[in-house]
């Protein structure tokens, strides 16, 4: 079964609202998805808003560049760095955070979430 | 505790004198263990135990009696020491082998060590004894300079020589009009020669310092009240002056050894052998009282050589003492002059290679012999090569084919640019005070991992006494991170090979506004959370606009993007500016309903004002129209920017108020609101000497006087609090606010990422006196630059809140949830002494707010 077919598609904004370079945080079935759109080739990333260092949700505010070739976002909290493909923190090898599906579906982002949850 | 054999008879040695060398004795033999065997008894006939006296000059400004000395607190308490503060040997009997003091006590020694030092030449003119006429030699004679400077207008300094032209800038520190007064044909005569001493002179001269070379002073002349009121001399006209400081040679203190019966040189001095013993077995003299070979040592370093010698053979050892070279560098009036070796070119067959600029008033004379090998040298106007010079006379590196490049220009690279620190010996002499060699401090970075000057100086004491080999200890471990593969780059990330001070050049002389610009044509990759905020703060200090508008946004840590101050759970809190900390009972009133109607915690800040906690990102427009509306603005507590400009009640409300502090404070806080910079700023202004608004501990601080403002610059509270220093006197408030913009600039421009104007001020190389020159002096042509630039600041000012607020457009990032407009349910307060505080992590997760920490399964695309 692909997980595709797990997916529910919930809509973000418009391509044109999002800023380059800048997150927006998505509630996307009771789960809070950080959004970014990253320059220079307007790659779309999704990963979880949750800060699992500073335990918050604040990730979507943090600011995004690159480390060598890895895309990533640094939490604004304590400017560790998660890498937004894979969400592997790298400053510390043993935390990784949930990434999410992201797309433009006639103009719209949307990001895919699956529904079943597990609690913390 | 150590315990040692009950037959070890112990010893005692007396020291007699505790000034650098004498302390420096005694610091020697505690280290290397010989209270084990000796008691240690030091006599110091001053109020105040060893200090820096070199460092004298520093204390008109600002640096206090305790930071001058060179005794660490307790030092005298350590087992096996003893001192006896003002109180002075006054006789030794040689035959009891004990000394007496002027207070009365008797003190047996097995040694004896003569550490008096020197005293101050008077020439003995008429009238050289008038009130008025001082010397320049304690802490005490400064003091009584200064009490006599108050009130007068004029001073002048009888010798030119390297201590009469401290004395002279000291004069000058204290605002007179200043004059010096040198027998022979140029200053400094026994340092440098005639073209040195002349460019030296138009040095000095152009910082507004009068000279008189080649005048003999037949009289001190006294006015109506019996004080000093001019000089007279054998050629020429009276020079009318009101304070006057002999400073023509020092003497050696050498009355205790005439006294006992010691061998005395013809002009005094007490004679030492190669051991730096007397002409009795028991008794040695080391420093200015001591006479080896013919010659006086009138600097520090040879007399800590004499110290290490005499602690070396107290122990038992057989170190001697080969006598020092007189190789000097310092800065007088922020005026490089070095001389080494054989300055003069006085061996047979020596020659002189000499570099001159007469548009920069630069003049370098290298010696060098026949065969190329240098020999001495002097340097006037640019000293940067002197380390290289001393390091090649000395034979510990190579010098070059064509000596005479040596002489160029300084390049942009360290203080050894053009040979490199790699081709020094392990045995070079680094610190000639110390007497840290290269070894040593490559040693002592490589064992202990240190990775910063500061550790070296802790570790090693290289660097600690007159400061000048710091370059060198910077280049030194530069080298020797290199070496061990650590990389020491000043780059501010991966993305930029430039410092903070160089991208600020290349935007400003680009005139970039954006960030894209910048990395396309400077940087790689696409920037982070370094260079980006790094980048928006240049770009906003160079008047760029509203901080959010196009691409700067997307730089812009969270604290500027949201105009606020994010906390640990996410929230923000905010702080509108009251400048000068002065307030309405309406604006209070108005912050107090704000902070009800939001659910807000209050908080008195340190700087004097309200800050309210626990505001959701989708709730900051909402306070702000408020607090706006009730017309307050924003108080950039969330930028590296100006913070408050604190203040006393000052002169309006306060009965010993001398000047309107509060006034000044709200026209600094209105003028520097906003204003981008490396790192926050905070100032304080105070309205008299009490010191009530604690300005000596910020960026900037002003005092005020009977006669106007005192300005103190790069002080700190904070991690490492450090005192501010004094930068000007009794200003005019607008001459106060002229230094302070360009200070404020100065800074702006060339500080790093993240650095404080406190670690600023202590990397600047040359210290007040450069600072001094930079923004009081406009020596680099700057001021005019720095002025505009501060100028455009004031004009562009906008409140960025205001600024928002006025437009939709900006108004959309302040939301929880781009897609709804739920409350962000992650954000949960709690009770707690009749206001909330954010619920802990734990408190949500197992209670509060279960549902909203809820984390998914991860599914991977």
């Amino acid at each position: 079964m692909s997980s595709e077919a797990l997916l529910t598609w919930v809509d973000v904004c418009s391509l044109d609202e999002l800023m380059v370079d800048r997150g927006v945080c998505v509630l996307a079935q009771g789960v809070q998805v950080a959004v970014f759109r990253v320059s220079p080739n307007d790659d779309l990333y999704a990963v979880s808003n949750f800060d699992p260092i500073g335990k918050a949700f604040v990730l979507s505010r943090g600011i995004v560049g690159s480390r060598g070739d890895i895309p990533k976002v640094a939490s604004p909290l304590y400017k560790q760095n998660f890498d937004l493909r894979t969400g592997a923190c790298l400053d510390d090898e043993t935390i990784s955070i949930p990434t999410y599906a992201v797309r433009v579906a006639e103009g719209l982002v949307q990001v895919g979430v699956s529904t079943e949850m597990t609690p913390k | 505790m150590t315990v040692f054999p009950e037959q070890m008879t112990r010893r005692t040695l007396v020291v007699v004198g505790n000034g650098m060398v004498g302390h420096k004795l005694v610091e020697t033999l505690l280290e290397r263990g010989a209270t084990a065997e000796w008691d240690i008894v030091t006599f110091c006939e001053e109020t105040r135990m060893a200090y820096d006296r070199v460092g004298l000059s520093s204390f008109f400004s600002g640096t206090s009696a305790e930071e001058l000395s060179l005794v660490e607190p307790g030092f005298y308490e350590n087992a096996g020491l003893q001192i006896h503060i003002g109180d002075a040997v006054v006789a030794i009997d040689r035959a009891k082998q004990s000394v007496q003091s002027a207070k009365g006590k008797t003190v047996a020694y097995d040694a004896l060590v003569i550490a008096t030092g020197s005293y101050p030449f008077v020439p003995p003119v008429v009238g050289h004894d008038l009130p008025g006429c001082f010397v320049y030699r304690t802490i005490d004679d400064l003091e009584a300079i200064r009490d006599a400077a108050d009130g007068a207008s004029s001073g002048a300094v009888i010798g030119g020589g390297l201590l009469g032209l401290e004395a002279a800038n000291a004069l000058k520190t204290l605002g007179l009009e200043t004059h010096v007064v040198e027998f022979a044909p140029r200053l400094m005569p026994v340092q440098v020669d005639d073209a040195g001493g002349a460019v030296l002179r138009r040095r000095i001269e152009e910082l507004g310092v009068r000279i008189h070379t080649g005048m003999q002073t037949s009289e001190v002349l006294s006015g109506s009240e019996g004080r000093v009121k001019g000089l007279r001399f054998v050629e020429g006209d009276d020079l009318p002056i009101d304070v006057l400081v002999f400073s023509a040679g020092i003497r050696p203190r050498d009355e205790l050894g005439l006294a006992c019966g010691l061998t005395l040189g013809e002009r005094g001095g007490i004679v030492v052998d190669e051991n730096c013993r007397t002409s009795d077995a028991s008794i040695f003299a080391i420093g200015e009282c001591a006479l080896f070979s013919g010659r006086i040592y009138g600097l520090v370093a040879p007399g800590y050589d004499m110290a290490r010698v005499v602690a070396d053979q107290i122990l038992g050892g057989s170190t001697s003492f080969i006598g020092s070279d007189m190789s000097t560098k310092l800065k007088l009036m922020g005026v490089d002059v070095a001389s080494f070796g054989d300055a003069f070119a006085t061996t047979p067959g020596s020659e002189s290679i000499v570099y001159a600029d007469s548009t920069t008033s630069v003049y370098k004379r290298l010696v060098i012999d026949t065969a190329g090998q240098v020999l001495g040298g002097i340097l006037v106007g640019d000293a940067t090569s002197y380390q290289t010079l001393v390091q090649m006379m000395r034979g510990d590196m190579p010098t070059p084919e064509e000596p005479g490049s040596l002489l160029a220009p300084a390049g942009a690279g360290g203080a050894m640019s053009s040979v490199g620190v790699g081709a020094l010996s392990d045995s070079a002499m680094i610190c000639s005070c110390n007497n840290v060699t290269k070894g040593v401090i490559c040693e002592a970075i490589t064992a202990g991992n240190l990775t910063e000057v500061s550790e070296i100086k802790a570790c090693t004491k290289a660097g600690t006494s007159c400061g000048g080999c710091v370059p060198l200890i910077t280049d030194l471990l530069k080298d020797e991170l290199r070496k061990t593969g650590v990389e020491i780059s000043n780059a501010l990330c991966e993305h930029f090979d430039y410092s903070r001070q160089e991208l600020f050049d290349v935007i400003r002389v680009h005139r970039y506004a954006s960030f894209s610009e910048v990395l396309a044509h400077h940087g790689r990759g696409t920037g982070c959370e370094i260079c980006k905020p790094a980048t928006a703060s240049i770009l906003a200090s160079l008047g760029n606009g509203y901080i959010l508008s196009a691409d700067q946004a997307s730089l812009q840590d969270t604290n500027d993007h949201f105009l606020a101050n994010m906390q640990k759970d996410g929230t923000y809190s905010v702080v509108p500016r009251v400048p000068g900390g002065e307030i309405t009972p309406d604006q209070l009133i108005a912050i107090g309903q704000v902070a009800k109607d939001f659910g807000l915690y209050t908080k008195i800040t340190g700087g004097q004002r309200i800050d309210l906690f626990g505001a959701r990102v989708d709730e900051l427009p909402h306070i702000w129209k408020r607090l706006i509306d009730a017309g307050m603005e924003s108080g950039h507590a969330y930028g590296k920017a100006l913070r408050t400009v604190k203040s006393c009640v000052g002169l309006t409300w306060c009965r010993y108020g001398q000047q309107d502090s509060t006034t000044l404070a709200i026209d600094l806080e209105l003028r520097y609101r906003g204003l981008r910079s490396p790192h926050k700023l905070k100032s304080a202004v105070s309205g008299c000497t009490r010191e009530c608004a604690e300005a000596q501990s910020k960026d900037f601080g002003i005092i005020a006087t009977e006669r106007g403002w005192n300005l103190y610059v790069c002080g700190n509270g904070g991690i490492k609090p450090q005192h501010a220093v004094l930068l000007a006197e009794d200003l005019d408030t607008e001459t106060l606010i002229r230094f302070i913009d360009r200070f404020l600039m100065f800074y702006i421009r060339t500080a790093d990422r993240l650095e404080r104007t406190a670690t600023w001020f202590n990397n600047l190389e040359g210290g007040i006196d450069y600072l001094r020159l930079v923004v009081i002096d406009d020596a680099l042509g700057l001021c005019d630059e720095l002025e505009a630039d501060m100028a455009n600041h004031v004009a562009t000012y906008e409140c960025e809140w205001k600024a928002t607020i006025a437009d939709p457009e900006r108004m959309k990032r302040f939301r929880s949830f781009v897609n709804s407009d739920e409350i962000d349910p992650s954000v949960v307060m709690v009770p707690e002494r009749d206001q909330v505080r954010p619920a802990t992590f734990d408190e949500k997760v197992n209670q509060l707010a279960p549902e909203a920490f809820g984390i998914p399964v991860v599914i991977k695309r």
